[in-house]
């Protein structure tokens, strides 16, 4: 069964996306590890750090593709997930400093001792150990999840009230995660870390092995995902983002279907997260900011919705530009994102990908079309949503 | 179909070769500095005048001949406000663009951000701005005041000039005010202040809607004895608060708010009418009188053509800290950081304040306190000066966890926390 | 140097002087003394020029009070050369000196020649008592009535034999009113008999208010044992009546954070609510019209001073024109294609509220920029125990008639009637002739204009900085949500709600928690009524 559901999830792109990432996986740190400084072909660390966090945010974005694009839940909280995830990752690594802390308390992270707190809060206990972690990084994002998305599609709450509610989550946890009393660290969130799983993050070899688990992770997750949009799981889904009360009026429970996705589409977000924060090296509330979710919307409209590559090469793309920009035009680069997004949106309504597909698809049609019949007909009107 | 992996393919390669490219027409003759202060988002508001001001004395020391014979050049990048961006673009500057050194960040969480990356890197920050002490490394220049150059002195006044019994600690819910309160809080019932006569309070960020907690510090205030405001309250939120209390009628001479983050920056924004008296205590003011500063402020104001142009205290500690770093490099000859570090300990620079500043051990500075009333004018009258110069003390000695610490980054010690209870470096020990 | 040293010997001989003159305390003071008093505090510290201040004061002549005033404002000078002090006008680059006591011109200097006499709170704190003392008498009932108040906030057994002067001679009711209360508390600190005393904290409790609790408690800490039970009393009465006093203030600070929500909230309501447009780009038209109040008003205050009481009035209606021409463009230039694709507007109006602050940031530089309050617009008043403050008030009336102005407009006006049209149904609204596109554009420049006016009304009492509308356009989506998305009455109701809920979970959970109590709450709000407080019904919501 799981074979079918593989190789069902299995067409060609998917299958070129797949190979591009493993070999970046292998590619990047042996380049990076291997080869001489000076050699062409040499991926500085700085690099490997920078397409590392790429990366994470590229599963982000897939990550929300797989609600809004094929599920038409348009989460404006994604962010929160990703940066649950992401402390549950910071919370291990901060245990693992130990000793090494400047106070030097074995069991407290240093700003708890500054705050006078006395002993751990029991909420930490556990995540010194990696499994635990590992397992909180899913779990805590897909229950909050679950509990969020049981409420709301119970409800029937949808469209842009949904949003704004997901909106309003992201915003209350930051909100949350800002005080001090909570026990998060606050503002200043957790940082300094140390070592994972016992190697120097600081190292090359971690980072390279960081970036290549980024790597594969996020193929697996193209997998999983390919692999729920093409089952018959995912047509209906793409019924429900379409027409959800036809298929409510079908018999099929929308409730369950909407929150199944969103809960694996919110764990792999956590997965996302606790990638990243080994690999920027800290995790604070800002994460949850409600712009940082909005731009990850950004990032899927730009590489096309609906088209679980779009995502990838959107948030690649976006975040590269970024980096480019805030280093060439400091003072200008907000204006070539801006306009960036306005373009975007009114020039490639269906992203990057969407649109070459779409010119590709067309073209194949219109070649068809020429030589059955030489009398060559307007490209066909788009469906209205 | 196979368009699109070529499409992606090639788009990660034209990013690759652009960012690798950008760093590639680095010209070997010049000294570059690194800028690393957010142009945009939330804090453009408070750096981008100390990357203009960065700028500027660049400017100032390449007409001077530059150093080592070799002009100056900055490397700006935006780090945007947005924390882990911080860490990337420290990275990039010390990576790509090979920087000697970085003078930036403003908040505690960007500094927190990119200390793992100097440490690694083993290049040099210089980080102007007051901060909540707890941290002594060896690849940051605190040149900025630590608690005790600032919030203690400006107490001490309060209670001796002003005869303040009564105390409100107002801050913004993040770590310098979470820790200044903490070192007052022990300071001010190690005085014999009663902690019933303490009121704590927190608000988030960018907080604008006052009524409430200012109504509060009103009923706080009329027990009869005399009331103060300690403020840690974050920039942005200022304003408002300012506003509020002149609305509701609270004078100077009433209940006197004594902020640690309103500068002439801040002041620039609101009409300070109703403000005059409430006071700020910082290491150098505008207003301060001597020839240097004159010289200062006149430059500031026709480098950026604005003779409405104010300076203020994270601005004089760049140039404090430019200079130091300058000097430091004269005196190792090469602008190697891990040398340059070395040879920072000890130097000497005049600041603006009219006496001279030094680099301390701890990489802290010695500065003077000063502290000032508003005036109509959005400038400070100062009306207290510290005798001589305050030692900044990275760990407190009013936290029971760090009053055992020490930091000392020369030889042989070279620890930024050794514990003189235990006798070594790392804290407690165990 | 040498002066400093005349200057020391100067000083020492005042500091005499002054210390002598108040020993003899006597209500005759040459004018000569007058004016060797007014010259040391030119060199006097801190705490001489408070005693210097204080014999002033006791000096009993009017004379010395525009230099007392000048001193607490900051305007007193004195001339390097001499040690001479004076008033000062600015006169061109050079400052006018006027003398202190006459009020005679003195001539022109430069401001290098001048330092200026520094004054801080305690200082000041003594002018105001004793320019108090001064002006009990002054003809002019506005003076008087400060300088009571003045006396009641700095109560001294001194003072007691001029209130109870001024009090016989006093016909004004106000006045009287806070005489009264003035010699109650000077009375408390003298050394008359308790009857005296019992009566004058009965005066004090019959007053009333958050200050007479202040002053009992000062007179608690230095009274006579046998007054504390009294004391303790009076107290607890005023604390007893100022619990529901204490709940109508938070239920005006509610209000007043509501009106803030609404006026914010209250533009979105048309383009998010009415239009569908996920309107990222809302905050910024708040800021813009923030941006025009700040350009009207420094074009006011450099050529028209005299204006500035009007600076508002006259930003109005540049914020509405600036805000409206940018919604249009908006519009036509972008948002009129995305039409029917309503997340695709968040898309592109993010960009576009990226662009905007960043043009913004680019034209007026990143720091906050002063917009002042109009003198109507400042302090505060006292009604019934509330603190009332001008602005807030203000702020709460101009929400409201905005928001009736904007009912009125939709349900009275022809182009209301197209407008509501056009979003009900679309098809059918241009068949009928209506001309969608320009009714969506001039929607859209409405809702934009709108949020304009209350960028006018926000730059009192906020940041007037590029991130001025980021801070706002969360809590306004939350307002439009919960209120019910298309009905204006619900937004109205959803703001002030919010305003009210926000205010009274402060005071316990503190204001962070508050508010993310508040945001708790709409979640679970929202998923007991799907579609906001006043769900607009029928199959168009659906579409």
């Amino acid at each position: 069964m799981i074979t079918a559901f593989l190789l069902r999830s299995l067409d060609r792109k998917i299958i070129v996306a797949i190979a591009v990432l493993l070999a970046l996986a292998v590619f990047v740190p042996a380049s990076n590890l291997l080869l001489p400084e000076d050699s062409p072909l040499h991926v500085p660390t700085y690099l490997v750090a920078l397409f590392g966090k790429y990366l994470t945010y590229a599963l982000l974005a897939l990550a929300l593709d797989l609600v809004w694009g094929y599920c038409g839940i348009l989460s404006l909280g994604h962010g929160a997930f990703f940066a649950l995830g992401g402390y549950a990752m910071g919370m291990y690594l901060m245990r693992q400093i130990g000793p090494r802390g400047v106070y030097g308390d074995a069991i407290l992270p240093d700003f708890m001792v500054f705050l006078n707190w006395k002993e751990l809060p029991w909420f930490w206990y556990g995540f010194d150990q990696f499994w635990f972690a590992a397992l909180m990084v899913v779990v805590v994002p897909g229950l909050l999840a679950f509990v969020f998305g049981w409420f709301a599609f119970r409800s029937r709450v949808n469209g842009v009230y949904l949003s704004i509610i997901t909106q309003a989550m992201t915003y209350a946890l930051l909100l949350a995660f800002f005080r001090n009393d909570m026990g998060f660290g606050g503002n200043n969130g957790l940082t300094d870390f140390k070592d994972i799983l016992g190697f120097n993050i600081q190292a090359g070899g971690t980072r390279a092995a960081l970036f290549a688990a980024s790597a594969i992770m996020l193929a697996l997750s193209l997998l999983v995902a390919s692999g729920i949009v093409r089952s018959k799981f995912g047509k209906v889904l793409v019924g429900i983002r379409d027409a959800e009360s036809r298929v409510r009026f079908l018999g099929f429970r929308v409730e369950h279907m909407k929150l199944f996705t969103f809960v694996v589409s919110a764990m792999m977000a956590g997965i996302a997260g606790a990638l990243y924060v080994p690999q920027v090296g800290i995790i604070n509330p800002g994460e949850f900011a409600p712009a940082n979710s909005i731009e990850v919307v950004i990032w899927t409209a730009v590489g096309g919705r609906a088209t679980l590559i779009g995502p990838i090469i959107g948030a690649v793309l976006v975040n590269g530009g970024k980096t480019i920009f805030t280093g060439l035009f400091p003072e200008f680069w907000l204006f070539a994102l801006g306009a960036l997004f306005v373009a975007v949106t009114l020039f490639l309504p269906k992203g990057i990908v969407g649109t070459i597909s779409g010119y590709i698809a067309s073209r194949r049609e219109y070649r068809k079309a020429a030589s059955a019949k030489p009398v060559p007909i307007d490209a066909e009107p788009q469906a209205a949503e | 179909m196979k368009l699109k992996s070529y499409v992606s393919g090639a788009l990660l390669g034209a990013i690759m070769s652009t960012t690798a490219f950008h760093g590639a027409f680095a010209a070997d003759d010049t000294i570059k500095v690194g800028i690393l202060h957010s142009l945009s988002g939330t804090m453009a508001i408070s750096e981008t005048t100390l990357k203009d001001a960065m700028l500027m004395l660049i400017e100032e020391q390449n007409k001077k001949g530059g150093v080592l014979g070799k002009k100056l050049e900055a490397v700006v990048v935006d780090p945007a406000s947005d924390w882990p961006l911080f860490a990337e673009k420290a990275r990039e500057l010390i990576e790509k663009d090979k920087v000697s050194a970085v003078f930036g960040c403003w908040t505690s969480v960007s500094r927190k951000s990119v200390l793992p990356v100097f440490e690694e890197l083993d290049n040099i920050l210089f980080y102007p701005v007051q901060y909540e002490g707890e941290e002594s490394q060896r690849n940051v220049f605190y040149t900025g005041a630590a608690p005790n150059q600032q919030a203690i002195p400006a107490v001490d006044y309060l209670a001796e000039n002003e005869g303040v019994e009564r105390w409100v600690l107002a801050g913004t819910d993040y770590v310098y005010p979470r820790t200044t309160n903490k070192i007052l809080e022990a300071y001010l019932i190690s005085k014999g202040v009663k902690p019933e006569d303490i009121m704590i309070n927190y608000t988030p960020f960018g907080h604008s809607d006052w009524q409430t907690i200012v109504s509060d510090i009103k009923k706080f205030g009329s027990s009869g004895k005399k009331t103060a405001v300690v403020s840690t309250i974050n920039g942005d939120a200022n304003v408002p608060f300012y506003k509020e209390l002149g609305n509701q009628g609270i004078k100077a001479e009433d209940i006197p708010v004594v902020a640690f983050s309103v500068g002439e920056e801040e002041l620039a924004g609101i009409d300070t009418k109703p403000l005059v008296g409430h006071l700020a205590a910082w290491n150098y003011f505008q207003s301060v009188d001597n020839d240097a500063n004159a010289e200062f402020i006149k430059t500031w104001q026709a480098y950026t053509k604005n003779d409405k142009r104010v300076t203020n205290d994270p601005m004089e500690a760049h140039y404090i800290g430019f200079n130091m770093w300058i000097k430091a490099i004269e005196k190792a000859g090469t602008t190697d950081p891990d040398k340059v570090i070395d040879a920072m300990v000890g130097v000497s620079v005049p600041n603006l304040s009219g006496g001279y500043s030094s680099m301390l051990p701890n990489h802290h500075i010695t500065k003077p306190v000063l502290i000032g009333e508003i005036q109509d004018d959005g400038q400070f009258d100062i009306v207290y000066e510290t005798p001589g110069l305050v030692v900044g003390d990275e760990w407190s000695d009013y936290l029971p966890d760090s009053k055992d610490l020490i930091s000392d980054w020369r030889m042989p010690m070279n620890c930024g926390n050794f514990n003189v209870a235990v006798g070594k470096c790392g804290g407690k020990g165990s | 140097m040498f002066y400093r040293l005349i200057f020391a010997a100067f000083r020492i001989f005042f500091v005499c002087l002054s210390l002598a003159l108040s020993l003899l305390a006597t209500k005759a003071f040459a004018a000569d003394d007058l004016k060797a008093m007014v010259n040391a505090l030119g060199t006097a510290s801190f705490a001489q020029a408070e005693e210097l201040v204080n014999n002033l004061g006791k000096s009993g002549d009017p004379n010395v009070v525009p230099a007392l005033e000048a001193l607490s404002e900051g305007d007193l000078f004195v001339r390097k050369s001499d040690g001479q002090v004076f008033l000062t006008k600015r006169a061109g680059s050079k400052l006018e000196l006027i003398d202190p006591l006459t009020g005679a011109s003195a001539g022109e200097e430069a401001k290098s020649a001048l330092s200026k006499v520094k004054v801080n709170n305690s200082l000041r704190r003594a002018i105001r008592a004793a320019i108090g003392g001064l002006t009990l008498m002054s003809p002019d009932r506005t003076v008087r009535l400060q300088a009571a108040q003045s006396i009641l906030k700095a109560p001294s057994a001194d003072s007691l034999e001029a209130v109870e002067t001024a009090l016989a001679a006093e016909q004004d009711a106000e006045i009287k009113g806070v005489l009264e209360s003035a010699r109650a508390v000077a009375l408390l600190s003298s050394d008359r008999s308790l009857d005296d005393k019992k009566a004058a904290i009965e005066v004090i409790k019959e007053r009333g208010g958050r200050d007479s609790i202040s002053i009992l408690m000062t007179a608690a800490n230095s009274a006579d044992e046998a007054l504390r039970p009294d004391i303790d009393a009076a107290i607890t009465s005023i604390e007893n009546s100022l619990v529901f006093a204490d709940a109508a203030q938070n239920v005006w600070y509610g209000l007043s954070l509501g009106s803030v929500l609404l006026l914010a909230a209250i533009g979105l309501a048309i383009t998010f609510g009415v239009m569908g447009i996920i309107n990222m780009a809302h905050g910024e038209m708040v800021m813009l019209g923030a941006y025009s109040t700040f350009v009207v008003q420094n074009i006011i205050r450099t050529s028209y001073p005299e204006l500035f009481d009007w600076s508002l009035a006259i930003a109005l209606p540049v914020a509405i024109l600036v805000t409206g021409a940018v919604g249009l463009v908006i519009e036509r230039g972008v948002i009129r294609f995305l039409y029917g694709r309503p997340l695709e507007t968040l898309l592109a109006t993010w960009g576009i509220s990226l662009i905007l602050q960043q043009a913004v940031r680019t034209i007026f530089g990143p720091t906050n920029q002063e917009v002042g309050n109009p003198s109507w617009m400042s302090g505060a008043f006292e009604l019934g125990g509330l603190t009332i403050t001008w602005n807030r008030m203000w702020i709460i009336v101009f929400s409201l008639s905005v928001f009736f102005a904007l009912l009125f407009l939709l349900k009275r006006s022809a182009f209301g009637l197209q407008m509501r049209a056009v979003t009900q149904n679309r098809r059918m609204a241009s068949s009928m002739g209506i001309r969608t596109p320009w009714v969506d554009a001039f929607t859209f420049a409405l809702g934009s204009s709108i949020a304009g006016m209350a960028g006018v009304a926000l730059s009192q009492i906020d940041n007037v900085s590029p991130n001025l509308g980021q801070s706002y356009i969360i809590d306004s989506f939350m307002v439009v949500v919960f209120g019910g998305v298309g009905n204006l009455w619900g937004t109205l109701v959803g703001a002030f709600t919010l305003g009210i809920v926000n205010k009274f979970l402060e005071p316990y959970a503190g204001a962070v928690l508050g508010k993310i109590l508040v945001l708790v709450l709409i979640i679970l709000f929202i998923q007991k009524r799907p579609r906001g407080l006043f769900a607009l019904k029928g199959r168009a919501v659906e579409a």
